[in-house]
């Protein structure tokens, strides 16, 4: 049986050298969170709020680290004046994001943000790469991280809330 | 607002934090604090922030934690450290032995008109970073401590945690570049050598 996901977006990870991870979390990543946590060579910080991730990961990379961010679609409406950082700068920055409100989503409130994220992001400079189907999370995120840290752009990629799959969400909550 | 001694000079006490810099990389919080650091002497080994309020400490924590074997320290004002304060508990539950975090602290909002910010109301800055597990001596209010201040920057024993109470004054602006991506590779080159 082929891996999960979440498992191949963490080999992903190692295979493109990833060493710090800066999380808020949701359920959809919990897996994900679980394998970097566990991971002796990869440094994990939980924030308290999302665009601190981006302060912390431009200074990450800084330092030589390579980092993603992983968060929920609401946290996408933290960050806006923080990603003026990574265009000022032109950081590469990726972030892995799972969607909310979008796909038989039980709860309201987190529809405006679903609705609102890839909008978001475009506006400031953020390259939008939205992940449908499994089987394509792994390579779209390495292709996110490889042409983030050779050009020096920011991207996002979208784990639809269809991918990841409602009934967790139900189970979680 | 009180009887306490003056207050001290913050371009005098950034230069005396930085006079023995050593290996010290330094990051920047937007407005004052940048320009004092610049004003005590460029070096490639600063990196200023002219925006990103609030991401300061969070910046330089990713930096220490990607150069464990080098001192960080960020250097910022109160309004900074206020909105970014949660950064704080990110900081002690990362627990960086590495990192510095230093807060000029004038109790004002100085870039846009010298509002007071929560601490001229009776926060306490140095309490939350206590909190936070953070080692955050008393409130620093003269040149004698600025000095322990500037031999402890380089001790990688911390977390460090320092308010410095500064005076209100409102100095020339002393500019550094604002070209976001040479100070990048500026930075990297100086940390990393040629690194991709």
């Amino acid at each position: 049986m082929s891996k999960s996901w979440p498992d191949s977006l963490f080999d992903v990870l190692l295979r493109q050298k990833v060493r710090q991870i800066a999380y808020v979390p949701d359920a959809g990543h919990s897996r994900l969170i679980d394998l970097c946590t566990t991971n002796p060579d990869m440094e994990t910080t939980v924030l308290t709020t999302e665009e601190d991730g981006i302060a912390l990961l431009s200074g990450a990379w800084l330092g030589g680290d390579r980092g993603v961010l992983l968060m929920q679609s609401s946290g996408v409406g933290n960050c806006v004046n923080m990603l003026s950082l990574l265009e000022n700068c032109r950081m590469p920055f990726v972030s892995l994001i799972t969607m909310r409100g979008e796909w038989g989503e039980f709860n309201p409130w987190q529809a405006p943000m679903g609705l609102a994220t890839p909008d978001v992001l475009t506006r400031m400079n953020v390259q939008v790469h939205r992940v449908d189907e499994p089987d394509l999370a792994a390579s779209t995120l390495e292709a996110a991280i490889a042409q983030s840290y050779d050009g020096m752009l920011a991207s996002a990629v979208l784990l639809s809330q269809r991918l990841i799959g409602r009934k967790d969400f139900e189970a979680e909550d | 607002m009180t009887d306490n001694p003056p207050l001290l000079d913050r371009r005098e006490t950034v230069a005396r934090l930085l006079r023995d810099r050593g290996d010290l990389l330094v990051v920047t919080g937007l407005g004052s604090a940048t320009y004092d650091v610049a004003a005590a002497g460029d070096d490639p080994r600063n990196f200023y922030l002219w925006g990103a309020m609030g991401g300061t400490a969070a910046l330089a924590l990713g930096l220490a934690l990607a150069q464990p074997n080098r001192p960080v320290v960020a250097i910022t004002g109160d309004g900074d450290m206020l909105m970014g304060m949660g950064t704080l508990a990110t900081i002690g539950a990362k627990q960086p032995a590495n990192l510095s975090v230093v807060v000029l602290d004038n109790e004002r909002y100085g870039e846009t008109g010298a509002q007071p910010t929560a601490i001229a109301h009776g926060v306490n800055l140095t309490g939350v970073a206590r909190a936070c597990g953070l080692d955050a001596p008393e409130d620093i209010r003269d040149m004698n401590a600025v000095g322990t201040l500037a031999e402890r920057l380089h001790r990688t024993d911390g977390p460090l945690f320092a308010n410095i109470k500064i005076d209100a004054r409102d100095y020339p602006r002393v500019l550094p570049a604002r070209d976001g991506p040479w100070l990048r590779s500026r930075f990297r080159e100086a940390v990393l050598g040629n690194a991709p």
